[in-house]
């Protein structure tokens, strides 16, 4: 008598319930292919239609042709000559650029002084398009790695620089007052209050800066350089070889994905705390 | 009774024409109090009369204008609990519990996870505070303001945001590490049979000043359908609620 009454509203509900969901394997697996679906239809269509003649060879070379002077590249060993070049040269600017904006960001964020003095600049100088500095940073540096150094620094600088003390300012006063009632001295406090509520900002601004900084490289490159990515792009260009072209353009595309991938595993690893509130809060 | 306790581990708290304004306004003018070592008061009154102002000065987390505080035999090291748990999202159950050991925290990890065993959460000490209910969250928040035997314990409304059912399994809680640990509380409510089914004595704020203190001198465990503590309520909210303006006498 009670089982049923208490079997019958489940019965009933059942069947109006949606069908069971498939399998969890499936899903993942679906779900790690689902977003290279699109680039690989990209791929095919390009394929077929240089193959049927609708996109020409000159404009837009085969992703055969492409593949091919990959691999002569690659064999030449030129290929992992520039590519070495551009990565050091990105590095160099993330590290340079970054570091300062990090710094600067933390000094503003936790000393009104530290902001009175240095903060009115920066938002000056951050409405500057990097780019713009280039004819003066030819004059300055000539075509040499310094200038490719700075134009790279100065970009990365601002977005880094903004999320880290916005990230500084936005820690929950609450938690900070409860750290001090807990008695906890300003570098304590700063350790482990400050530094991890603004972490997640910090990060925001690394991927942006991380886009600004392949930017500024393949302009910079393309327009003054002696090796590298872009120089090679451009040299290609000299010789109208458009696989070669296309190909410094893709390399670009992986090398960006590849350090934004970078950057989300390091969230990843850091912010675990943040995803796990992101699941409680779903 | 209990308050007078030999084995008191708490402080007594001795304050004279305490005054406090905000930009001119007076929030606090004049209280005087004392509270004896190891007495567990109840302070009641308004929104904004100036419960929690009392509190955070009390607790040493903003200064007085005017007035002394006193606390007797010994540093008056105070263990505020907050209306809102005030985790750090980025450590774990354990090593929120330990910020309460601050820095020199020799056995930190053995306290803290004592400490978490006290409230009932030793099986979450890994947890990520984000994973946990608001009641477990205050309960971490208890133990955290615990851990490190404070010899007062102030709490600022830290009920008022649980529901019914964790609220009263969080008001037998407090009572037990109360009676187990004698420190001297100061409990701030809104909740008139909240401060009756716990305190010694309440004391009621108005216009920045005390004007009721009645001792409460049944025995625990208190029942909270007692009539005694209902006639009493009935008395006390009407005075909060402005109709009667006489005196209440425990
Ligand atoms: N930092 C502050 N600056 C200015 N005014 C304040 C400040 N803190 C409190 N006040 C004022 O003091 C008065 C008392 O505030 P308090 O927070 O002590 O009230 P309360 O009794 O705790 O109220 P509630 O029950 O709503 O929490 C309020 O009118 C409030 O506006
Ligand atoms: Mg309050």
């Amino acid at each position: 008598m009670s089982d049923l009454a208490l079997v019958s509203p489940r019965a009933a509900s059942y069947r109006t319930a949606p069908p069971p969901r498939r399998s969890p394997r499936v899903s993942l697996a679906t779900a790690r292919f689902v977003p290279w679906l699109l680039p690989l239809l990209l791929l095919c269509g390009w394929q077929i239609g240089s193959q049927s003649g609708v996109i020409a060879d000159d404009i837009f070379p085969r992703p055969a042709d492409v593949l091919a002077s990959a691999a002569r590249l690659t064999l030449s060993a030129e290929l992992a000559h520039n590519i070495a070049v551009s990565f050091r040269r990105a590095v160099s600017g993330l590290a340079l650029g970054g570091s300062l904006a990090f710094a600067l960001g933390l000094s503003n964020g936790v000393s009104r002084l530290s902001e009175r003095l240095t903060d009115t600049t920066l938002q000056m100088l951050r409405n500057i398009p990097n780019l713009s500095l280039i004819p003066l940073v030819i004059l300055w540096f000539g075509i040499d790695e310094g200038a490719k150094l700075f134009l790279t620094a100065f970009g990365v600088f601002f977005p880094i620089y903004i999320n880290t003390f916005h990230g500084v300012r936005n820690v929950d006063a609450q938690l900070i007052e409860m750290g001090r009632s807990y008695g906890m001295g300003r570098f304590t406090l700063f350790r482990r209050v400050v530094l991890p509520g603004a972490l997640p900002s910090i990060f925001v601004g690394l991927r942006y800066g991380l886009g600004i900084m392949w930017l500024t490289l393949i302009v910079s490159e393309t327009i003054a350089a002696d090796a590298g990515i872009g120089h090679m792009a451009m040299q290609a260009r000299e010789f109208m070889q458009t696989d070669v072209v296309v190909l410094a353009i893709l390399i670009y595309a992986a090398l960006g994905k590849t350090a934004d991938s970078a950057v989300r595993l390091l969230e990843r690893r850091t912010l675990g705390w943040h995803h796990a509130y992101g699941r409680a809060a779903r | 009774m209990n308050a007078m306790s030999p084995v008191a581990h708490g402080v007594g708290i001795s304050v004279r024409g305490l005054r406090k304004d905000f930009a001119g306004r007076e929030v606090l003018k004049g209280i005087d109090l004392e509270v004896a070592a190891g007495e567990f008061l109840a302070v009641i009154g308004r929104s904004g009369c100036g419960k929690s102002t009392l509190l955070r000065i009390l607790a040493g987390l903003d200064a007085p204008s005017g007035g002394e505080i006193r606390f007797g035999g010994g540093d008056g090291r105070a263990r505020l609990m907050f209306q809102e748990p005030r985790l750090l999202p980025w450590a774990s159950v354990r090593d929120n519990v330990a910020v309460g050991l601050g820095e020199g925290g020799g056995k930190a990890r053995e306290r803290a996870e004592a400490a978490l065993d006290a409230v009932g959460l030793a099986d979450k000490a890994e947890a990520w505070p984000a994973t946990l209910s608001g009641g477990q969250r205050q309960r971490v928040a208890l133990a955290r303001a615990l851990v490190s035997r404070p010899r007062f314990l102030a709490l600022d409304e830290p009920l008022g945001a649980l529901d019914a059912l964790t609220r009263i399994e969080m008001q037998k809680l407090v009572e037990q590490v109360w009676q187990a640990q004698r420190f001297t509380a100061v409990l701030v409510t809104h909740d008139v049979s909240e401060a009756l089914l716990l305190a010694d004595r309440v004391v009621m704020i108005e216009q920045g000043e005390i004007t009721l203190d009645v001792a409460i001198t049944l025995p625990r465990p208190r029942r909270r359908a007692a009539p005694e503590l209902g006639a009493l309520e009935d008395q006390i909210l009407e005075r909060l609620l402005g109709q009667m303006p006489s005196r209440v006498d425990g």
